[in-house]
């Protein structure tokens, strides 16, 4: 018997709603069986805590007296600088950005220590952030210059926008060189020393509805703390790639852009991060909710992390030069062992996604649901899954001839 | 036998004078050196691990402090700052003593104060910085 989200809606207002997280779901669903589980359950909670390159947040600032037009001009945060081509009144900083008198990887490796993500994590936190604005002047926004501390609360819209986050499934990156490599997967010690991975794995929204059968534009989602809003997919979405028989993607495929009102989030959930020798970024929380509709999504729900396998590569070769050729394939449940075996060698392994921290927010969503504090909703439209012909291009360089 | 773990402040008069040696050959100590950090005229700082029968050892460090070498405990010099921590375990396989560990139930990392050797590897691992050496 097939549920509807108004069906699942009406029971939240009622307080009758049946939730699980994605990894109590393994359990429920063995022991109900999947029918019986699929009656019985209503919506099933994932989340994820990871490094998210992709990410930013845009502002309006208000008019100043006389006016400045920021557009076409420069903006910095605490001096790392924001994108003013915009509006008079609006930017865009990047989780990303870099002061410009940062060395970066001059002095190698770099330290990356505060950039983009930190200048977000700092706003959220509540403090005052200094903003430093040229710009050329014109007649009807004469002021060339503005030196001013801001704030989350004075600002008209404090928006998160991020246009790929929750990549579903990763690569698991080593290293096969005799030198340390200092890489956006962490610090990868010589000859295999050290194996990391990035996903929550049986917790990740994605690998909980592998096809998009449930989201999509317009899905309500945990973000940052607060709430936030599927986009659609995000940047370099690729339905397309090998899957098990069960339909999980065995290497990174579908991704998400999402937003949400910063002005609701917290710093728990957003932090600011750095990566030695390769740069700064934020780390994000997000929880998708999944409602089960039928048998089919339930099953999907239950994805084990032992079900779930990931390429393992080569960072100090094949990443770089663009050879697609894995070492081998690992599932997560090795990889939250400690150890995984490559090349017949034992690697420890480490995360850079906490599954902890998805827990937790499994955790939470599931309770603000069960308190009716949180509403499913249905997509306009859902991701493009396998039959949407997407197919993902590597770049084709047409050099320009000098003349 | 006892071993512990500890850091040698040393005042500018002291850097010049062969300190461990005399640990070693008087007090009959193994003393295994993890970090040191000195300069000429300037303070000084040693990392070590040493090993000994108590009397011995604690001997040796009564005769370090009185040269006017502040010794105290390892552990108090690495700070593991638990609210920046994300629990994403990108220390735990770099850490050579495994003086960070996760809980591999709960997934929860942990610091283990009394097995660290303050190699600082950490340091760079963490992408939060949530590990410190005052070194």
């Amino acid at each position: 018997m097939a549920k509807s989200i108004e069906e699942i809606n009406e029971k939240i207002k009622k307080g009758k709603v049946v939730v699980f997280t994605a990894e109590e779901i393994i359990d429920v669903g063995k022991q109900k069986g999947v029918k019986k589980a699929a009656q019985e359950v209503d919506v099933v909670t994932t989340g994820t805590f990871g490094p998210m390159c992709s990410s930013g947040a845009y502002f309006n600032l208000g008019h100043t007296k006389p006016r400045i037009k920021l557009g076409g001009g420069k903006v910095y945060l605490n001096d790392v600088p924001a994108y003013t081509g915009l509006a008079a009144a609006d930017f865009f900083i990047g989780a990303t950005a870099l002061p410009e008198d940062d060395p970066r990887n001059k002095i190698y490796p770099g330290r990356f220590s505060y950039g983009g993500g930190h200048v977000i994590e700092e706003l959220v936190s509540g403090r005052d952030v200094r903003l430093v604005a040229m710009a050329y002047g014109t007649d009807c926004y004469p002021r060339k210059s503005l030196e001013t501390y801001i704030s989350l609360k004075d600002l008209n819209e404090a928006v998160l926008f991020n246009i790929r986050n929750a990549y579903q499934n990763y690569n698991v990156a080593v290293n096969l060189s005799d030198r340390v490599l200092y890489t956006y997967m962490g610090m990868l010690q010589p000859r295999l020393g050290n194996a990391n991975y990035c996903s929550a794995g049986q917790l990740s929204p994605l690998l909980n509805d592998p096809y998009y059968k449930t989201i999509g534009i317009g899905t309500r989602i945990f973000l940052g703390g607060g709430i936030g809003y599927v986009v659609g997919s995000g940047t370099q979405h690729n339905p397309n790639v090998e899957r098990t028989e069960k339909g999980v993607p065995k290497m990174g495929a579908g991704t998400l852009s999402v937003k949400g009102d910063l002005k609701m989030m917290s710093p728990k959930w957003l932090r600011g991060t750095s990566f030695i020798g390769y740069g700064s970024t934020l780390t994000i929380g997000i929880g998708i909710p999944i409602p089960i509709l039928d048998e089919e999504i339930l099953e999907y729900t239950m994805v084990r992390d032992e079900d779930i396998w990931a390429p393992v590569v080569d960072y100090s070769e094949s990443y770089p030069q663009m050879i697609s050729e894995p070492l081998g394939w690992v599932n997560y449940k090795e990889l939250k062992s400690g150890k995984i075996s490559v090349q017949g060698k034992e690697v420890p392994t480490s995360g850079l996604s906490s599954y902890f921290k998805a827990r937790e927010i499994a955790q939470i969503l599931k309770e603000w649901i069960q308190m009716g504090k949180f509403f499913l909703t249905k997509p306009v439209e859902l991701l493009p899954s396998v039959d949407s012909g997407i197919i993902f291009k590597p770049f084709k360089e047409r050099p320009i001839k000098k003349r | 036998m006892q071993k512990r773990r500890v850091v040698f402040n040393y005042p500018p008069h002291v850097v010049e004078q062969p300190v461990i040696s005399k640990l070693v050959k008087d007090f009959d100590l193994t003393v295994n050196i993890l970090r040191a950090h000195i300069t000429p005229k300037e303070e000084g700082r040693l990392v070590l691990e040493i090993t000994g029968k108590r009397q011995a050892l604690e001997a040796g460090l009564h005769y370090i402090k009185e040269l006017g070498v502040e010794v105290q405990p390892l552990a108090q010099d690495v700070k593991w700052y638990e609210d920046r921590c994300t629990h994403c375990t990108a220390c735990v396989s770099i850490c050579p003593p495994k003086a960070l560990e996760v809980n591999r139930t709960t997934m929860e990392v942990s610091f283990k104060k009394e097995r660290c050797i303050a190699c600082g590897l950490c340091i760079s691992a963490c992408p939060y910085r949530a590990m410190e050496i005052l070194f």
